[in-house]
């Protein structure tokens, strides 16, 4: 294999099927150094903010959604809104990720609201509405996907994260989240909004049901998007956690686990749900190769997230010399990850002391990857 | 930079104080983890060792107050627990199905109590093997042993061979930390010394106990004062061949009096491949993933390890200063953690024998 030529579909399948992974961890770290010579891994100091929990996609692999009735299903007040921003902005945060539910009664005014409010009231960045959102929200108020993007954006929203992108294979969506957005659609969200100015991040989530080639296949998506826009900051490999999903747990969804204990479901991961499903979440071992792999395979996307969230700061800081250069947000606050059981409480000195032990410098960046201050 | 150390490496050759060093100062783990990888292979081929075991902790009521220890309590002193023999051989039963113990192996460490005679150690063990006589029963650190004799009075020769008499079968490696003198003196300064750990080895495996070899890193010490350990451990091992596995343990900061952070991943990798590297007469290197966390030690096997130690059950000492690990693993996890590593999963017992086929499969299936 060339290693200076862009890598093909068949040759990425190759790398991720049977390739040593020290190897190829050794060459994406020397793309990466290549790309970041200068020896800094950057962090963004954000707030998820999950505005409801209702929707009306409930997708397998989720342990946050609601229904309407539920006891636990909310809508963020604007007062405790405000309060999360401001909370945020005094710790010296730059940005709220704002993501939630497909709510059945919103359409577009809802979010023209909250974007005015916010951004009258507060100097933030509102990276906001992931595709499936932006879909929703188009459908539920009758307009395109460009028009309801140029309304949202007039209204405030300044960046799209990458999320429900999931695996960008039709075959798999089918299992996981049969209601949601189908590859296209989410593709074609993230183009428009490109086009429009915007920048969006991309993610992939993995180690549920997908084959190798459908890892291929969406790397392979974004990486031509990317050809034609130029509008992606950043890749973000994650992995699937199995805990209080339906997908994890024989169907058994845990309901009401927030204000409870999350309980263990270790032991009865064993139980194949899904054609295909392993009872094991993803190891280590496929998260580097797979981080790895996207620091080879997206030769025109600058910036790979290291996901300390799903793997701890350990690997998280491992991860650092497999391909990635950044480590993602301090996460103020996730609800959604937590919701499945995984929590790692992890403060901004343990992200610079990862960062710093593990050999790099650390710095806190904004939005577009512009350095704000060096630790 | 690793040029000449890989070649010595290649060529079979003991590696020296200079030598290890440097590979611990390199940022090329790459080469490092390969190094490593191709030593672990040469010891035992494509394989990775695990075991099903339970961990008792008689008692966390210590009279040594070590400064990285988060576990021992004053007598009288919330939260201190002492185990009677039957409330023990009860916790053996309880995890037991028709009393068939789905594990293999009793690790056993604790406190030194300050009122517990040494017979009560000797009918622990005796009892525990009469109830469960194909269980090897793993016990008592070197600084137990050493205690031991102090308490009764009896020499560490015949502590040891009274213990295998009553069932001891073979010994963990914990209580060696770093054998260093200044360091010992911040960490544990009550503790036995170095010396006298390297002592009490040695009269084990000359009483013909195996026993395991353990370092505690990442807290005060420096990567010289770690070189020196293995080198120790090293020099001993060329005398007796009684160590089976070197354990390097990941120091844990929390709720104890030196604080600090937890070790990188990186450094955790360095220090298995460094170990694998120098220890040119261990057969084995152990990633304890307790210490590590299930991810790294997975990672680990890449670096060197060819163990990831065992389904342990209810873990308590390394939880106490703030494990991230789970308490225990099902087979069935380990087994998935070393096949998506690309090795194969053997499960052993306590003398890194193979156990047999069937049982394993029906394990997974759990």
């Amino acid at each position: 294999m060339n290693k200076h030529k862009r890598i093909t579909k068949k040759e990425g399948l190759a790398l991720l099927k049977n390739s040593d992974l020290l190897g190829l961890g050794e060459w994406a770290d020397g793309i990466r150094k290549g790309l970041h010579p200068e020896k800094t891994v950057t962090f963004i100091v954000d707030r998820n903010i999950n505005y409801t929990n209702i929707c009306i996609n409930k997708c397998t692999f989720c342990a946050f959604w609601r229904d309407k009735e539920d006891r636990d299903a909310y809508v963020l007040n604007k007062d405790e809104l405000y309060k999360k921003i401001q909370e945020t902005i005094a710790l010296g945060g730059t940005q709220i990720l704002m993501q939630g539910g497909l709510h059945p009664d919103f359409d577009i005014e809802y979010y023209i609201d909250l974007l005015r409010s916010i951004k009258s009231r507060f100097a933030i960045n509102v990276h906001g509405f992931s595709p499936p959102e932006i879909c929703y929200i188009a459908d539920k108020s009758d307009l395109t996907i460009k028009e309801t993007l140029n309304i949202l954006k007039a209204a405030g929203l300044d960046s799209i994260p990458g999320g429900g992108a999931e695996i960008l294979s039709d075959r798999v969506r089918e299992i996981l989240s049969p209601k949601k957005i189908k590859s296209s659609s989410w593709l074609k969200v993230m183009e428009n909004a490109h086009m429009l100015g915007m920048r969006t991040t991309a993610t992939m989530m993995f180690g549920s049901v997908e084959k190798p080639e459908d890892i291929i296949e969406h790397l392979e998506a974004i990486r031509n998007l990317q050809d034609r826009t130029g509008g992606f900051t950043a890749f973000i490999p994650w992995t699937f956690q199995p805990g209080n999903t339906e997908l994890g747990s024989k169907g058994q969804r845990v309901k009401g686990s927030k204000e409870g204990t999350v309980p263990d479901l270790r032991t009865e991961r064993s139980e194949v749900v899904e054609p295909g499903l392993s009872p094991h979440a993803a190891t280590a071992i496929e998260y580097l190769r797979v981080l790895a792999l996207s620091r080879l395979y997206l030769d025109n996307i600058e910036n790979i997230q290291a996901s300390w969230v799903t793997q701890g700061l350990k690997i998280a800081g491992v991860a650092l010399r497999f391909g990635a250069n950044d480590f993602g947000s301090t996460m103020i606050e996730e609800n959604v990850v937590a919701a499945a059981g995984v929590s790692y409480r992890v403060s901004m000195e343990d992200i610079i002391r990862t960062i710093k032990n593990t050999g790099f410098k650390a710095a806190q960046r904004d939005t577009y990857y512009n350095i704000l201050k060096e630790f | 930079m690793l040029a000449k150390t890989k070649n010595k490496v290649l060529s079979g050759k003991r590696l020296s104080k200079e030598d290890a060093i440097k590979l611990f100062e390199t940022d090329d783990i790459f080469t490092l983890g390969k190094l490593a990888s191709y030593a672990a292979r040469k010891k035992n081929g494509n394989k990775a060792y695990f075991i099903k075991n339970i961990h008792i902790n008689p008692t966390n009521i210590c009279v040594n107050r070590c400064k990285f220890c988060a576990f021992s309590r004053s007598k009288g002193e919330e939260g201190a627990y002492e185990m009677t023999i039957d409330e023990i051989i009860h916790k053996l039963r309880a995890m037991s199905y028709e009393l068939q113990p789905p594990y293999s192996e009793v690790h056993i460490v604790g406190g030194l109590h300050p009122d517990w005679p040494f017979e009560y150690y000797l009918e622990m063990i005796s009892r525990i093997k009469k109830y469960f006589p194909k269980i090897c029963i793993k016990a008592f650190t070197a600084t137990e042993i050493d205690y031991f004799s102090r308490i009764s009075g009896k020499g560490i020769v015949e502590i040891l061979t009274e213990l295998k008499r009553h069932g001891l079968d073979t010994m963990p490696g914990g209580g060696a930390e770093i054998f260093d003198i200044g360091v010992r003196n911040q960490l544990c300064p009550e503790k036995l010394s170095g010396e006298g750990w390297l002592a009490v080895m040695k009269a084990a495996h000359k009483a013909g106990i195996k026993t395991n070899a353990t370092m505690l890193y990442g807290h005060v010490e420096n990567y010289g004062q770690r070189v020196d350990h293995l080198l120790r451990l090293r020099e001993l091992q060329d005398k007796t061949k009684g160590f089976q596995a070197f354990i390097p343990l990941a120091y844990h900061p929390k709720n104890n009096e030196i604080g600090g952070t937890y070790s990188s991943g990186i450094d955790d990798l360095k220090t298995i491949a460094v170990s694998r590297l120098v220890l040119d007469n261990f057969s084995h290197i152990k990633a304890y993933w307790i210490m590590l966390g299930e991810k790294l030690s997975q990672v680990a096997l890449l670096f060197g390890a060819d163990d990831i130690d065992g389904t342990i059950i209810d873990e308590k000492v390394t939880h106490s200063a703030g494990a991230l690990s789970s308490k225990g693993l099902t087979a069935g996890e380990l087994i998935n953690m070393i096949k998506k590593a690309g090795k194969v999963p053997v499960e052993r017992d306590s003398f890194y024998r193979k156990l047999k086929v069937k049982s394993q499969k029906r394990d997974v299936n759990e």
